[in-house]
């Protein structure tokens, strides 16, 4: 008797030592060009090889522009370097690179389940904080630091400590423009930036079995907001349903068998978390971040707090920061705070069925007089299916732009960023100062709520024009 | 590339912020960088810096008595954001070698402990103590002792604190992990053997 997360944890350790500390096997690595050019130097140095080449995957996502001459030049040389870089590695690896001219370029965490990559049951470990993204899958995915790459190269293992588990279930069903992002917004929230310090988090309950695996990764992506160590959803038909026939999950020759024992991972009724919290999805209502920490999300029909009413004086010292960060006063109503640009994407929300709902809002629609707006797909192949269903016309003809695939405008690293006392409405995961640019201010939200407040030049409640 | 470390004391900085995130302790556009060191230049740069470039003299670490600290006492869930370690090496490349707070980023205090920065955990209250000492008379010291597992205050309070004995190990003898991990290799291998067996989708080539 177990949860998901022991039971997945359990499977991969290697060996296990008296102090509880875990050697952990990693099946899948995913690389990009930012975090791992120091772990790969390091490696040469010490004459030591990549022990699994064909376990790893490479992408450029952070840095790359997201505009149509990039293969030409990138303006940036020390971007450049970085691709570069990460172009040479993983050529003397022999790992698998999908690399800018390729269809399946992408922001890491959205190319890697759309290949198949990322199955139930497996551990898979990035140099990025939102590889939490993919325990949508039942499977113990988290971030790693430089060093911790490293020694994954060189050992294709970890040592880990246990986390602590808990268990956010979410009942009912989310309300018409509601979404994944609400909900998670909501549960970072009421948990807190910290509150999951330390915990794996499984997502359970009847909101989270009707959500589409995109949606699944949206909460799971979210998880680090939280300061989880990773999240995951147990694996079920939909999950089956995406995975097969994707070009690296089990052929037919294996399929049933892997059914078979993804199968056996869920979580055991026997009260085994070490915590337990609930949420009703019914009662959600989109939200709106107003200040500089994902846990500053209210609902859109909110009005921005008052620092004065909170009992702590730390935390007012914190409410009063963001609020002059954001430039914002108490008791201001939320739908009255004007947006500069607009910004749909992110490995947060940049998947097809975030480009379908964005585009359902957009269709017919046209973007607000002095608000410059962009969709940003997550990866050439959602940039394909998005052009075959005509969402790009509808974006493009309500006046966004539609742009190369990318990380983009989520974290001021490439050409898209944020000037100083811009104000965004951003898709994106970190609403943290200077996170899209310095001096730039971050309202984060759904890409429903990302174009209603594109065609109102202001934060606007995308359920009045649904 | 594990800087040993034993004991330090030295002059101390309160930050009093909670939620500090690694895009604060180095913003994105500093990572563009294939090296790991030189980052003490972008440390905290939108709190230490104008956007002129010049140092804003509000700001704690601007301050003359804390030049040179080698220990930051700061607030719960620092380092919590993104996963760079870039944010450890910048710390260590401006010389700070301990950070003192109620919790930390999980993955923040992972990296800490593979460079040679020794995160402390200690109680909020403990802390919050530490910090107004530090504000009372600025420019004092802590001492923090690793093979102990304490740190003394400037009135001269001992706090406890606990480490996983491995890392602690590595810590004190500046141990290679990989060099530790590969006398288990083994194991891994045989692991990878009834992986094999049980799992063959998991080895397909990607």
């Amino acid at each position: 008797m177990a949860s998901i997360i022991r039971k997945i944890w359990d499977r991969h350790v290697v060996t296990e030592r008296p102090d509880g500390l875990c050697l952990l096997y990693i099946d899948r690595h995913l690389v990009h060009e930012v975090t791992s050019p120091q772990a790969f130097e390091a490696l040469r140095k010490a004459g030591r090889n990549v022990r699994r080449p064909l376990s790893l995957l490479a992408v450029p996502d952070h840095n790359v522009p997201t505009s149509p001459d990039r293969l030409e030049r990138i303006e940036d040389p020390d971007s450049r370097i970085q691709i570069e870089t990460l172009r040479e590695n993983a050529k003397e690896a022999g790992i698998t690179l999908f690399d800018m001219d390729d269809i399946r370029q992408g922001i890491v965490h959205v190319t890697g389940p759309e290949n198949g990559l990322i199955l139930p049951g497996v551990t898979v470990v990035c140099g990025d904080s939102h590889t939490s993204t993919l325990g949508a899958f039942g499977a113990v995915a988290f971030g790693i630091g430089t060093s911790e790459v490293e020694h994954v190269l060189a050992t294709q293992t970890l040592w880990q400590t246990r986390p602590r588990e808990m268990r956010i279930t979410a009942t009912g069903a989310l309300g018409v423009g509601v979404c994944a992002k609400d909900l998670i917004l909501a549960i970072i929230a009421k948990i807190g930036a910290g509150g999951g310090t330390g915990y794996a988090i499984e997502y359970a309950g009847e909101a989270v079995r009707g959500l589409s695996m995109e949606a699944r990764m949206t909460i799971c992506n979210m998880t680090i907001e939280a300061g989880g160590r990773f999240g995951m959803v147990a694996p079920d038909e939909t999950t089956f349903a995406y995975l097969k026939g994707r070009p690296a999950a089990p052929g037919p020759g294996q399929w049933n068998t892997a059914v078979a024992d993804w199968k056996t991972l869920f979580s055991d009724n026997d009260g085994s978390f070490d915590r337990e919290e609930s949420i009703d999805a019914a009662r959600i209502v989109p939200q709106v971040t107003w200040g500089t920490s994902p846990e500053d999300s209210l609902p859109v029909t909110g009005v921005v707090p008052d620092p004065a009413g909170h009992p702590d004086p730390r935390v007012r010292e914190r409410m009063e920061r963001a609020m002059r960060y954001m430039d914002l006063r108490p008791g201001m109503r939320l739908t009255d705070i004007p947006v500069d640009k607009v910004f749909i994407g992110s490995c947060t929300n940049a998947r097809i069925e975030d480009l379908r709902l964005a585009a359902k809002v957009a269709a017919g629609r046209k973007v607000a007089a002095g608000v410059t707006a962009m969709v940003v797909p997550g990866s050439g192949l959602v940039k394909q299916q998005a052009e075959a269903e005509g969402l790009d016309r509808i974006f493009l003809d309500a006046g966004f732009q539609w742009r190369l695939p990318g990380c983009s405008m989520c974290l001021g690293m490439n050409p898209d960023r944020l000037k100083p006392g811009e104000r965004c409405a951003s898709t994106s995961n970190r609403n943290f100062e200077g996170r899209q640019g310095p001096g730039g201010r971050t309202h984060l939200m759904s890409p429903m709520m990302a174009v209603a407040a594109a065609v109102a030049g202001r934060i606007s409640d995308v359920r009045g024009v649904l | 590339m594990i800087e040993k470390f034993d004991t330090l004391k030295a002059v101390a900085i309160p930050l009093d912020r909670g939620n500090v995130d690694t895009d604060a302790i180095i913003p994105a556009r500093f990572l563009k960088t294939i090296k790991r060191t030189g980052l003490g230049e972008g440390l905290f740069y939108a709190w230490r810096f104008d956007e002129l470039g010049k140092e804003v003299p509000e700001f704690v670490l601007n301050k003359a008595p804390y030049r040179g600290g080698k220990i930051l006492v700061t607030g719960e869930n620092f380092g919590c954001g993104s996963s760079r370690e870039h944010a450890v090496w910048s710390l260590m490349d401006y010389g700070i070698r301990v950070v003192i707070a109620p919790s930390f980023g999980d993955i923040f205090y992972s990296n800490g402990l593979k460079n040679g920065l020794l995160p402390v955990r200690l109680p909020a209250g403990e802390v919050r103590g530490l910090i107004g000492r530090l504000e009372d008379s600025p420019g004092s010291r802590i001492s923090a002792d690793l093979p102990a597992q304490t740190v003394t205050g400037p009135d001269g309070t001992v706090y406890g604190f606990d480490i996983g004995s491995f890392p602690k190990e590595c810590l004190l003898k500046g141990l290679d992990e990989i060099a530790l991990t590969f006398q288990h290799e083994e194991e891994i291998t045989r692991y990878e053997g009834v992986r094999k067996t049980k799992t063959p989708w998991l080895f397909l080539d990607i």
